[in-house]
């Protein structure tokens, strides 16, 4: 497929797409939103440049490959879960630190396990749904 | 509360995140072996804390029961998930001489160990949601263990693993649905609170049947086993090994579970049902193996027929119904397991794993064949090896509950399981070998250790069986009286 | 309402069975999707259609009534979750069986 209005477009939404995911992820706590929905739609934003300008272009954007992305989010979703037990608390109870990070796009930040854990979900996410789409791109083989 | 209960969870997960981010072929290869190792490790711990302290209970993020997540170790639980763990630890050794490199690379350790994750996972869950997440955990590894490689038979065989598993999970969300829209909690032992009453159990009847069968096909009760003895035998032995042992006793462990927690049998319908699924199971199982001539199409089918003599020891309850269905579950664990071992050896050192062609063993490497005798008779059930005190176990109570019928064909499937075993031997080991040569090629350490291992263990639970049976007669009576189960999960853990 | 998504759970079951009773692996991914959806439809049905509210306190701490139950839908998402996976998985195995047998007719991949 080689199509340019596509191809520019898919590079115009590109940051637009990657910003709103990310607002997603951060509003997540107490708003409808989270690390998976996230990681749906910065995955979708990548999917869209690997449709629009093939799938070699959609490996340069992605930076790292998806199993870098998969094991990263796995170890940070782990490792929000371990945190509370080396502190000697419930393995997974939330963990919140006083105070807040103000952030541009996202708003205040509360910073705790549960953040971790929902950015270690966004990380799986985006690495296995571009993982999929690469997979079915390809012809032939897996 | 106790993280220990975690940690069989949290290891294999922290393993298979490391496998895909470390691409290393050794580095994969010695993390499989320490990975299950510490969980071994653990999963020991968990067994002395259990038998110190009874239940053990953990609230995952600190939100108590019924509302939030919680992992629950009992006396069968433990035990379990230490069997469970021995297997692993079997399994990663054997596979450092099965697995190739082109294996390795594709991702065979990542799947092995969350597929181990799922199984502790659906071991400890202590609702009935998760256990459905946990099995879906399990079966998606599963499904990618299974049918990689991509033969066109193991494709084939996959398809069918994958389709009817794929229904049994719909059938069991359906039930979940039903059982949730009327109790209102999916917590078991909640579950077991708010269905006390008999009447309130018989209005959840099709809940209930909706989550048997779906057990009873993971578990490969009659007349929905087709799928395991179509894909048992296609992929890695290795892979074959955990499956024997582990995926279809989870299905087990799970109607153990839920039909004497939530759903006693004791005394319903559902129990002579069971009894009698369990019989053809039995059955089918021993007459489906005497036609094979494959060595692991043989065993495929002997897993289904000792299926059978675990779930009528559930079916027949009372103290020694469960003891004989967790003694016979743990012997089976540690015997299976094994015999796929030897069936891989066979394939490795002569390229095939049809009986008919291979033969000379006895005579080159005896040691090898002596190790194939302790789990092949044990399973039969001879005299003094573990199978035969299992065996025992069910026939006690069925005779001491005067079920004539199971106790008559309980017999008659040993038989004719020493008939297949005894039908292996002489083609495998002892006749020679139709090419005229016999086998020579050194059996790699790799392959002896885990096989002796297990040899050692089902040795132990032969010769020694106190030990076991006393844990195993005390899980069976916390089945009986979940009073301190519940006691722990709703009360004691806040 | 209940009785229009029964029927509707009624027609997705029936149609899934009908595909999944189909030799053509197509349909029988087909098959296996709409089961999904049936029974997360059942269990939405079964456990009270409600039009409350979210049961989140808002700002003075209070509850607007009546309230709508979130487990079912908390248990609706984890399953469409596993769901996707397992639809994943099952095209790449589909599309590989395609790719050895040439076909999509479960009785060609029988071993020879």
């Amino acid at each position: 497929m080689n199509s340019i209005p596509l191809s520019i477009i898919s590079r115009l939404l590109f940051p637009l797409q990657l910003t709103l995911s990310i607002i997603l992820l951060f509003r997540g706590h107490n708003l409808p939103g989270g690390g998976f929905i996230g990681g749906l739609l910065a995955a979708s934003a990548f999917a869209l440049v690997g449709f629009a300008n093939g799938s070699a272009r959609m490996k340069t954007f992605l930076l790292f490959a998806p199993s870098v992305w998969i094991g990263t989010g796995m170890l940070l979703a782990l490792l929000a879960g371990l945190m509370p037990v080396l502190m000697g608390e419930a393995f997974f109870k939330g963990l919140w630190h006083y105070g807040i990070i103000p952030t541009i796009v996202a708003g205040d930040v509360k910073p705790g396990t549960p953040m971790l854990f929902d950015i270690g979900v966004y990380l799986l996410v985006v690495g296995i749904a571009s993982h999929l789409v690469l997979l079915f791109e390809s012809k032939g083989g897996d | 509360m106790s993280n220990l209960l975690a940690f069989p969870i949290v290891i294999p997960f922290f393993c298979a995140a490391l496998n895909i981010l470390v691409k290393n072929g050794i580095f994969r290869r010695v993390l499989a072996v320490v990975g299950t190792a510490a969980t071994l490790a653990v999963s020991i711990a968990l067994l002395t804390a259990v038998e110190a302290s009874g239940v053990v209970v953990l609230n995952a993020g600190g939100w108590a029961a019924p509302f939030g997540i919680v992992l629950v170790a009992d006396r069968l639980t433990a035990l379990m998930v230490a069997i469970s763990a021995c297997v692993g630890f079997c399994s990663a050794i054997f596979s450092l001489g099965d697995v190739g490199s082109a294996a390795n690379r594709a991702g065979f350790y990542t799947f092995f160990h969350i597929l181990l994750g799922g199984v502790y996972g659906a071991f400890l869950s202590g609702d009935l949601f998760n256990i459905f997440v946990w099995f879906e955990v399990m079966l998606v590894s599963s499904f990618v263990l299974i049918s990689s490689g991509g033969s066109k038979a193991q494709i084939g065989g996959g398809m069918k693993y994958v389709t009817l598993n794929f229904i049994s999970s719909g059938l069991f969300l359906t039930g979940i649905g039903l059982l949730y829209g009327k109790a209102g909690t999916l917590n078991l032992a909640d579950l077991a609170l708010k269905l006390a009453s008999p009447a309130d159990r018989e209005t959840m009847l099709p809940a209930a049947m909706l989550i048997f069968t779906a057990f009873g096909i993971k578990a490969g009760l009659f007349p929905l086993y087709s799928w395991l003895p179509a894909s048992y035998h296609n992929p890695l032995p290795t892979v074959s090994a955990v499956f024997a042992g582990l995926l279809t006793k989870v299905g087990v462990y799970a109607l153990i579970r839920i039909f004497t927690l939530v759903f006693p049998l004791e005394g319903t319908r559902m129990a002579d049902l069971l009894l009698i699924l369990s019989l053809l199971t039995m059955l089918f199982g021993v007459f489906g193996a005497a036609t094979q001539m494959d060595a692991r199409r043989i065993l495929s089918f002997h897993i289904i027929s000792q299926i059978g003599y675990m779930t009528a020891g559930l079916a027949m309850g009372g103290l020694g119904g469960l003891l004989s269905s967790i003694f016979y579950t743990i012997h089976h664990i540690a015997v299976k397991t094994n015999l796929f071992f030897v069936a891989g050896i066979l394939e490795h050192t002569s390229g095939s794993g049809v009986i008919g062609r291979i033969g000379g063993y006895w005579k080159t490497r005896p040691l090898f064949s002596f190790l194939f005798i302790v789990p092949a008779f044990s399973l039969a059930g001879l005299p003094p090896l573990s199978g035969f005190w299992a065996k025992l176990l069910v026939l006690k109570s069925a005779l001491s509950l005067g079920f004539a019928v199971t106790a008559v064909i309980a017999l008659f499937v040993g038989v004719y399981t020493l008939f297949s075993m005894i039908k292996i031997w002489n083609e495998a080991f002892l006749k020679a070998p139709p090419t005229g040569d016999h086998p020579t090629r050194r059996i790699p350490l790799v392959f002896f250790i885990p096989v002796m291992l297990l040899a050692t263990l089902t040795l132990f639970f032969s010769l020694i069986p106190q030990g076991l049976l006393s844990f195993a007669e005390a899980a069976a009576a916390q089945l009986i009286n979940p009073t301190e189960y519940i006691n722990a999960v709703l009360f004691l853990s806040r | 309402m209940e009785i229009w998504t029964v029927l509707l759970i009624g027609v997705l079951f029936g149609v899934s069975f009908y595909f999944l009773l189909s030799r053509n692996l197509v349909r029988v991914l087909l098959g296996l999707l709409l089961f999904g959806q049936g029974v997360n439809l059942l269990i939405f049905t079964s456990a009270g259609l409600t039009t409350g509210h979210a049961p989140i306190l808002d700002g003075s701490g209070n509850t607007p009534q009546p309230v709508a139950d979130p487990l079912p839908q908390a248990l609706i998402l984890t399953a469409i979750v596993i769901g996707l996976g397992m639809i994943g998985f099952s095209l790449a195995l589909f599309r590989k069986a395609r790719e050895q047998a040439g076909a999509v007719d479960l009785d060609q991949l029988k071993e020879d």
